[in-house]
């Protein structure tokens, strides 16, 4: 349960520091529209419906027909003492069994495939979209919870698409095809039999409204579990370190316990639907039978043939019904999976602007004027940012932590939207340009270098899809990363896991700088990238770049003064804005900032 | 799986287990008797057109009715209970597990089949549970029950369907044993989905950077394929079972008629026993229906269940020391329980490396060759070197992150490997390279260096990480919210942050890993110095790629491909290695090297 609130340093109270968790609120629901939208990736295969309505059809009137003929047997046959019609009968009855159950097997087999690939679509179109958010959508939301989204709740939706669909469609034939056949059979029993219908319906009725949000709970709760569990276990390492398993399994209990009580209350309550559906049914079951008693010694022409096989009937038409409102359950789970599946799904994504203009070259001129900008309103990181870039040449940035370096990486791709000011390259505002394009354009290498869990040289083609091996091999010697990769068990060949964890973090900085390299675009951003490798190492790569960055325009954030050295221009920021501007030559001889920033580095002999 | 369940199956939910069943007993009994108590209505009742009789019967059964709700209705309130909580019990028991594992256990999983496994594996495991206690003992008894009835009614009449029955059985031994290894096979499908789609969600950045996204969608679209397919084949399979079935059944049924009619002919069989007899079989069959659905849900609750136990019962390759000792003059584990005496003289925290050499495992070269040295209780050292170097893996031997194949390394005069695991980890402070903040506030991040620290050790800490600057700028303090993995902070915030949870640790041994490489020249001098100050006394290794920031150590150690290089002073190194000599050169300019 939630921490207490304390008194803190710096007098203000602490708050729950798992409150982030459990954030959202109860979902109001739309069942019906949300039922539509997982009907229409069904309605997507309509020709293998038609199949498999035609299949379940032929299912239930052999099944309608066999109890039909069971009653007419036992009047007809049995009762007269007629062998030799007995035994016609009964052969008619196994051939058709025996096509019911080759109707069941088609109607399955084809239904699951129908199942199965309409989840399917409904996978990819949510990865699609994902794809296409923007940047502060995954800021704002843990991805644990987003991972919960993408698996769980398809998971749900997938099994309730792939069993409960079958059900339903083909109870629901069953139950009219049921109905038919009472009717013909003895309307007055009929007329009861349906009348006991309602009761069997509203019960259930009454506790799915009851156990809705305990699903939905459930669910949030589920998210919630699913987000701490992925940061515990990728954040073992440090866990361990600090001793702090113990504790963390504490927290992790009380979040279970959160769930284990909301998810107990949803079984719980839903699972009383079975129970209830046998008693109404033997109630039902009961009455018949009492009626059809009566009816037959007060002698209105009812026979014990016809109460049998009503009652066979009643076990039909009553047995698909039950079956459609234990599915409740299942359905209620997927029906609130599917509102945070499609939550995702509409939320808006990334649009470029309706004249947008595709980038195909550019001469690398990039200036960024007075911009203001900020990740969370009220919170201006970026205050009137100033920088101007020539083709070709290599800006370094340089400031204290937070200043906003890092912010105007972010911002150069269009990752964010800023609030004023302009963003220009060769003169052309980048709001005017499709992101695709732009960031076709420009290649960056972040502070935390990304890789996937594809083999090396997958990787480093990522920087361009079109690269030839040739080429890829060129730019991983060219980033120095050629030798290393050669001392890996299968070379190129290898599969890196887990963000590359099978190396190191230099190592990761080498590849995802071979990975710019093979990009080749004309405009290049450095995000601390080098100050992870070692400088003998950073010296060659220096190098390599330098030749790169020739008719390129470089950014370059980093610490170490021997890149900045080297820079054509240095800009000095603080707070948000520019501080000084200058080569480093000018700078020092200013002695501002800057000069202050590099003598700091002869600061000697105190040991750490 | 059941022996994972019962495990698992605690305090008052092992009583619910146990009473589900019970409650169930009474529904299903009263389920029995209908279709004998119909058959009385028809061969009393109307056979002797005794009205009375008729309704007095249905009376009894709208009572037996009642009780069998009651029963049904606590049964499985019970079993949702019991379920839930075995469900919760085993994911808490997953989890303790998972943290108790060592580096190379979890690099073996994987993270994400972790987390698969302690979420998606254990609902499964959970959900069966609850199949098992509801239907577990309705299905077997509805059908003993029905079987017996029938048996009761006509023993000749039975004899029809103990023909059809080993049929029955056989056709769910061939499903479920084919299935079993399907439906593993579709979760296996489903953890590359998901390990695509996690790295989707963390490397966005990267992946819109380099407008990755139809390429991720590709990938993403071939394993969705894979999955789909998997699903298919492994549910195909079962579709054979419930026709068969049901075609039994219904074969059955078809066999009474013939033979009962035979029998009422000849008269040894009333008309009202054969409505009963099939009203028996239906139930049977549906009995044997529910069955053969329990069973192929049970194949893929036996897979999750095979997945959990892997972890579960993984030997930890850090074994607690059996002799759980420690240095007595440890002041933390004053508490602790007694560890063997150690010399009266308490030993001084110095770290040595003996003939070190060690190998992550399946690589092919060792990152460590043959290191010896000793850095004495208080002393500095820096060590410098080459990406891939060795660097990480020498420190991370110390904490016992790895441990080395060969070779001993030794705190305190103790091999690591003697020593009391959450000992050492309180004597040795280890910055990572890749500074990792957890999700809530800035003071739950620090309370993991020390749980009872005050607000004064707070400031002080923050302050010698040239933090607090940034942390009293924010709003709420120390009470400032953290996003996952630190997100809202900068890299360098980050570090320095990671930092002071490590100053706040207070260990007598601190080991920083790269992890002033993020912040700005200007905040690492100051840094160097409050630190200087803070750890006076105390064994300190710094792993840098700044000369900067190693120039003040006692002693700098070279590695070069997981070997020594070079040992010695900044001076004495400047004059003895050339390795060294050029990094200097590159990094502060041949002038610094001129004045060593």
């Amino acid at each position: 349960m939630p921490e207490a609130q304390r008194p803190s340093f710096g007098g203000r109270p602490v708050g729950d520091p798992h409150a982030h968790y459990f954030r959202e609120k109860a979902r109001l629901s739309d069942p019906r529209g949300t039922t539509r939208r997982i009907a229409s990736y069904l309605g997507r295969r309509k020709p293998a419906l038609v199949l498999v309505f035609l299949c379940a059809l032929a299912a239930t009137i052999v099944a309608i027909l066999g109890t039909r003929l069971n009653g007419y047997t036992l009047d007809r046959f049995i009762k007269t003492g007629d062998q030799a019609g007995l035994l016609v009968i009964c052969l008619v009855l196994l051939c058709m069994y025996a096509l019911g159950a080759l109707a069941t097997y088609a109607q399955n087999r084809v239904m699951v495939r129908v199942a199965q690939r309409s989840s399917a679509d409904l996978r990819r179109d949510l990865f699609a979209s994902m794809q296409r958010l923007p940047l502060s959508y995954f800021d704002r939301h843990s991805s644990g919870d987003l991972m919960s989204r993408l698996t769980n709740n398809v998971d749900n939706i997938n099994l309730m698409l792939a069993q409960g669909v079958v059900q339903l469609f083909a109870g629901a034939v069953t139950i009219v095809g049921m109905l038919v056949a009472m009717l013909l059979l003895s309307p007055l029993l009929t007329l009861i039999g349906v009348a006991l219908v309602p009761l069997m319906v509203l019960g259930p009725r009454y506790l799915a409204r009851k156990t809705q949000p305990s699903f939905a709970a459930q669910q949030r709760e589920l998210g919630n579990l699913n987000g701490f569990i992925e940061e515990a276990i990728s954040g073992q390492k440090t866990l361990a370190l600090y001793g702090q398993e113990r504790k963390a399994a504490e927290d992790f209990a009380a979040i279970n316990a959160r769930y284990v009580k909301s998810s107990g209350r949803a079984q719980g309550l839903s699972g009383i639907m079975g129970p209830i559906n046998n008693s109404v049914n033997n109630l039902t079951y009961m009455v018949i039978s009492v009626c059809g008693a009566l009816f037959v010694i007060k002698g209105t022409g009812m026979t014990v043939g016809v109460v049998f096989s009503f009652l066979l009937y009643m076990r039909g038409f009553t047995r698909p019904i039950n079956d459609i409102l234990t599915l409740w359950s299942s359905v209620q789970s997927a029906l609130a999976g599917a509102e945070r599946v499609f939550e995702v799904m509409d939320t808006r994504p990334e649009a470029d602007a309706p004249e947008a203009r595709e980038l195909d070259w550019t001469a690398g001129d990039i200036a960024i004027d007075d911009v203001v900008f900020a990740y969370e309103p009220g919170k201006p990181v970026l205050r009137g940012m100033s920088i101007h870039a020539e083709p070709g040449m290599t800006v370094a940035i340089v400031g204290p932590t937070g200043a906003g370096k890092t912010t105007i990486m972010n911002l150069l791709p269009r990752f964010y939207d800023f609030e004023s000011g302009s963003i220009s390259i060769d003169g052309e505002d980048i709001r005017g340009l499709t992101a695709g394009s732009l960031r076709a354009r420009i290649s960056i290498v972040l502070q935390d270098p990304f890789l996937f869990s594809a083999s090396v040289r997958e990787n480093i083609r990522y920087g361009r899809l079109s690269a030839s091996d040739a080429e890829i091999e060129d730019a991983a010697r060219k980033a120095r990363a050629h030798e290393f990769i050669m001392q890996l068990p299968e070379g190129y060949e290898t599969v890196l896991s887990d963000n590359g964890g099978n190396l190191s973090q230099g190592q990761r900085q080498l590849l995802s700088i071979a990975r710019a390299i093979v990009a080749d675009s004309s405009i290049l951003v450095l995000d601390e990238a080098t100050s992870s490798v070692d400088t003998r190492t950073e010296v060659l790569i220096q190098a390599a770049l330098l030749e790169l960055m020739k008719g390129k325009t470089c950014f370059v954030i980093a610490h170490r003064l021997s890149t900045i050295r080297k820079a054509d221009r240095i800009v000095v920021i603080d707070s948000g804005t520019v501080v000084e501007s200058g080569t480093h030559d000018s700078l020092m001889a200013a002695g501002g900032f800057y000069a202050g920033l590099y003598n700091s580095q002869f600061a000697s002999g105190m040991p750490l | 799986m059941i022996r994972l369940v019962l495990r698992y199956l605690k305090g008052p939910a092992r009583a619910f287990a146990i009473a589900a069943p019970f409650m169930m007993l009474i529904e299903v009994f009263m389920d029995l008797q209908q279709p004998t108590f119909m058959a009385r209505i028809i061969d009393v009742g109307v056979a002797n057109r005794d009205l009375r009789y008729v309704l007095s019967t249905g009376l009894v059964m709208i009572l037996m009715a009642v009780a069998g709700f009651v029963g049904g209705a606590l049964c499985s309130l019970f079993a949702a209970r019991a379920a839930v909580s075995a469900g919760g019990e085993i994911r808490e028991g997953l989890f303790r597990k998972i943290q108790s594992l060592s580096c190379a256990d979890v690099d073996g999983f994987r993270t994400s089949s972790l987390v698969t496994r302690c979420t998606n594996d254990v609902m499964q495991v959970q959900g069966m549970v609850m199949m098992l206690l509801r239907g577990m003992v309705r299905t077997p008894l509805l059908l003993v029950g029905s079987v017996v009835m029938a048996f009761l009614l006509s023993p000749s009449l039975s004899t029809v369907f103990l023909l059809a029955l080993p049929f029955v059985l056989g056709c769910m031994a061939l499903v479920m044993w084919k299935s079993a290894s399907l439906f593993s096979g579709a979760q296996a499908s489903l953890d590359r989905v998901n390990t695509i789609m996690r790295e989707n969600l963390l490397g966005i950045r990267v992946v819109k950077a380099f407008s990755l996204e139809g390429l991720q969608e590709g990938r993403f679209g071939s394993s969705n394929q894979e999955l789909t397919e998997a699903n298919i084949r492994a549910q195909d399979v079962t579709f054979l079972l419930m026709p068969a079935v049901m075609l039994a059944m219904n074969a059955c049924i078809v066999a009474v008629l013939w033979f009962g009619g035979g029998m009422v002919k000849a008269g040894s069989l009333e008309i009202g026993k054969i409505m009963a007899f099939i009203n028996y079989l239906v139930q049977i069959t549906n009995s044997t229906i529910m069955a053969a659905n329990l069973v192929i849900n049970l194949s893929r609750a036996i897979a999750s269940s095979t997945r959990i136990n892997e972890v579960l019962d993984r030997a930890p390759s850090l074994p607690a020391p059996a002799s759980r000792a420690a240095p007595a003059s440890l002041p933390a584990l004053a508490s602790q329980a007694a560890p063997t005496a150690q010399s009266a003289v308490p030993p001084a925290f110095d770290i040595e490396f003996r003939n070190v050499t060690f190998a992550y495992a399946g690589a092919r070269e060792a990152a460590l060759c043959d290191i010896s040295f000793r850095l004495g209780e208080g002393g500095s050292l820096g060590i410098i070197g080459a990406t891939g170097s060795g660097k990480t893996s020498l420190a991370s031997l110390l904490p016992r992150l790895y441990d080395a194949s060969s070779g001993q390394v030794l705190v305190g005069g103790m091999d690591v490997r003697d020593w009391d695991l959450p000992a050492l980890r309180r004597t040795v402070a280890f910055v990572t390279q890749e500074s990792l903040l957890f999700s809530g506030t800035v003071e739950s991040n620090l309370r993991y260096g020390r749980e009872d620290a005050g607000p004064a050790d707070f400031e002080s800490a923050l302050a010698d990480a040239q933090a607090l600057g940034f942390v009293n700028a924010l709003p709420e303090g120390v009470g400032a919210p953290v996003e996952q993995r630190g997100h809202n902070f900068s890299g360098g915030q980050k570090q320095r942050l990671s930092i002071a949870r490590a100053l706040l640790h207070d260990a007598r041994i601190l080991v920083l890993d790269d992890s002033t490489s993020a912040v700005d020249l200007g905040t690492e001098a100051r840094l160097r110095a409050a630190l200087a100050v803070r750890e006076r006394g105390r064994t300190v290794v710094v792993i840098a790629q700044r000369v900067s920031a190693l120039m003040g150590c006692d002693r700098i150690l070279v590695l070069d491909f997981g070997r020594m290089s070079a040992l010695g002073t900044h001076g004495e190194l400047l004059r003895s290695s050339a390795i060294y000599r050029s990094i200097v050169a590159s990094q502060l300019g041949e002038e610094a090297v001129a004045h060593a």
